[in-house]
């Protein structure tokens, strides 16, 4: 790999273009037209614009990232996240164009990217998928010796349906007696089809997933991180390892996610998701990310693993570096995501021109961005700006260390999410990890309504 | 009777219709109510629907459909009910 052109924008190109330079490897950035100025342009070797600033015009547009690979001589594709990056078509079309995805097979990518066959993979190796029926159910007396064996509560979807429509959660067998006619009926005059899944429903659920790096015939976990805090499914802190789990569920959780790699033969990095009942310590696969995630750095920063080198390493050609004991932990890394959103007006985004920026610094503080003074957050893509990371002994240290570089932090000129990151290091329940999926948003609420 | 126009409360990208295979919010000559929507802008992956902001009906649009637009500046042109 001589010269690899970057799919992606934001943080994430820099990141990719940072560790290219690492390796020798030269870049090409690829510039819609709101980004021509962009950190990522002025970082890469070489800049191809692909067109016009909505993102559907340009950096979503294949045939116009490939034709800038060609115009380049780039011989690699990364595709960092989001954009094109879980795309099977986009991966088989770089393939085909003779150069190398860093990312694993298409095949794979639409494997892990339908959530039915996914499913079926986990429990082809074994690894546990939230109880439920494989397929729809018709009458009540089948449905209740399913529940039965799911076990309550149980949750009501149509089968037929989509979107979250038509979900009830029932709490046991005589609330599903009366509630399996109504809700079968309603998908029957909705969707033409009464048929229902049962599933089981997991009423307090952390979010743990487990990094791992498989070079198509090897795989190594890089152990877990939690998506401590997550509002309207966006994630807004991450941290590893994670507080919620104990040393039997890591070990069990992490051969789980290496024995579904081996089973796909998986080839790159990647993140198997599983929700942790916060009741029952049990946990289940959910699905798979077949790309770099945002929060990678906290697993870099407790085991000084450079996640983007071995996914370029891997995607070259490399066999895996080192072996699973290689591979340990150390200490306590905590991200927090800042937007350019106000959290006073209901994160309603502020995109606009940047006055002056700091950033945070001193040891163990890490800051990915594109943040620049002077330049501007454009409408038509995400509002992250930048991802404050710290790394702590302990996780009372980190969150000391956090609440540090956050309060150094300076961006003028347009709304952050900032000043609300760093109330939430005051909460007792973030400090003490009392937490689940859903905690943030009731916390907001409750913030809402104390200062109407 | 008097002409309103319905701006863009953000800056980004105007929608007229709520998803690629559906109609169009409004069409010219359509009566609309104050809290209907005349279309959507989305600004960093968020979409926040417009609303007419007054009863009446639609003249025309003032803005492309997809077009990159400014806070402040018009989308849709009504005719107010007096």
């Amino acid at each position: 790999m001589k010269r690899l052109l970057i799919a992606n924008r934001g943080e994430i190109a820099v990141r990719i273009i940072r560790a290219a330079n690492d390796l020798g490897i030269e870049t090409v950035a690829v510039v819609s037209e709101a980004d021509r100025s962009a950190t990522h342009a002025l970082l890469a070797d070489q800049v191809v614009p692909i067109g016009p600033a909505p993102a559907t015009k340009s950096y979503l547009v294949a045939d116009a990232i490939l034709a800038a690979a060609k115009e380049t001589g780039a011989d690699a594709v990364h595709p960092g996240y989001g954009f094109l990056s879980e795309r099977a078509s986009f991966a088989a079309a770089v393939a085909d164009a003779g150069l190398t995805f860093v990312g694993p097979e298409a095949s794979v990518i639409e494997q892990m990217g339908d959530k039915v066959r996914a499913r079926q993979v986990a429990q082809a190796a074994g690894v546990p998928t939230v109880p439920g029926t494989p397929g729809g159910v018709s009458d009540v007396a089948e449905a209740v010796a399913a529940a039965g064996e799911i076990g309550y509560p149980i949750m009501l979807k149509a089968a037929a349906g989509g979107g979250g429509r038509g979900i009830r959660v029932v709490a046991d067998e005589a609330e599903l007696k009366v509630a399996f006619p109504q809700a079968s009926g309603e998908a029957a005059s909705a969707f033409g089809d009464g048929q229902m899944y049962l599933e089981r429903f997991v009423r307090a659920a952390r979010h743990v997933e487990v990094q791992v790096l498989g070079d198509g015939s090897e795989t190594v976990h890089v152990f877990e991180r939690e998506c401590s805090l997550q509002r309207r499914r966006q994630k807004v802190v991450e941290e590893a390892p994670s507080p919620g789990i104990d040393e039997r569920i890591r070990a069990e959780m992490t051969s789980a996610a290496v024995r579904l790699c081996k089973e796909v033969g998986y080839r790159s990095a990647g993140t198997c998701e599983f929700l942790v009942d916060d009741d029952t310590g049990e946990f289940f696969f959910i699905e798979m990310n077949t790309r770099i995630q945002v929060e990678h750095p906290v697993t870099e920063l407790i085991t000084g693993i450079d996640l983007v080198a071995e996914q370029l390493r891997i995607a070259a050609g490399e066999p895996l570096r080192f072996k699973q004991s290689d591979v340990t932990k150390r200490g306590h890394a905590i991200e927090f995501r800042v937007c350019a959103e106000d959290p006073d007006r209901n994160f309603l985004p502020g995109p606009g021109k940047i006055g002056d920026v700091r950033l945070p610094g001193g040891p163990w503080v890490r800051t990915d961005t594109w943040l620049a003074p002077g330049s501007q957050v454009p409408p038509f893509y995400d509002s992250l700006v930048a991802k404050v990371v710290v790394w702590g002994d302990d996780r009372p240290t980190a969150l000391r260390r956090a609440n540090r570089a956050l309060s150094e932090l300076v961006v003028e000129g347009v709304p952050t999410t900032t000043t609300l990151l760093i109330e939430l290091l005051g909460q007792q329940w973030f400090a003490d990890g009392a937490f689940t999926t859903g905690t943030l948003e009731e916390w907001l609420v409750r913030r809402a309504e104390a200062s109407a | 009777m008097s002409r309103l126009e319905v701006v863009s409360p953000i800056p980004g990208v105007f929608y007229r219709k709520p998803d690629p295979d559906s109609p169009d919010f409004v069409k010219p000559g359509q009566q609309v109510a104050a809290d209907d929507t005349v279309g959507l802008v989305e600004v960093m992956k968020s979409f926040y629907p417009v609303p007419a902001g007054a009863a009446g009906t639609v003249v025309e649009f003032a803005a492309d459909a997809e077009a990159v637009v400014d806070a402040g500046q018009p989308l849709v042109v009504l005719e107010v009910d007096a």
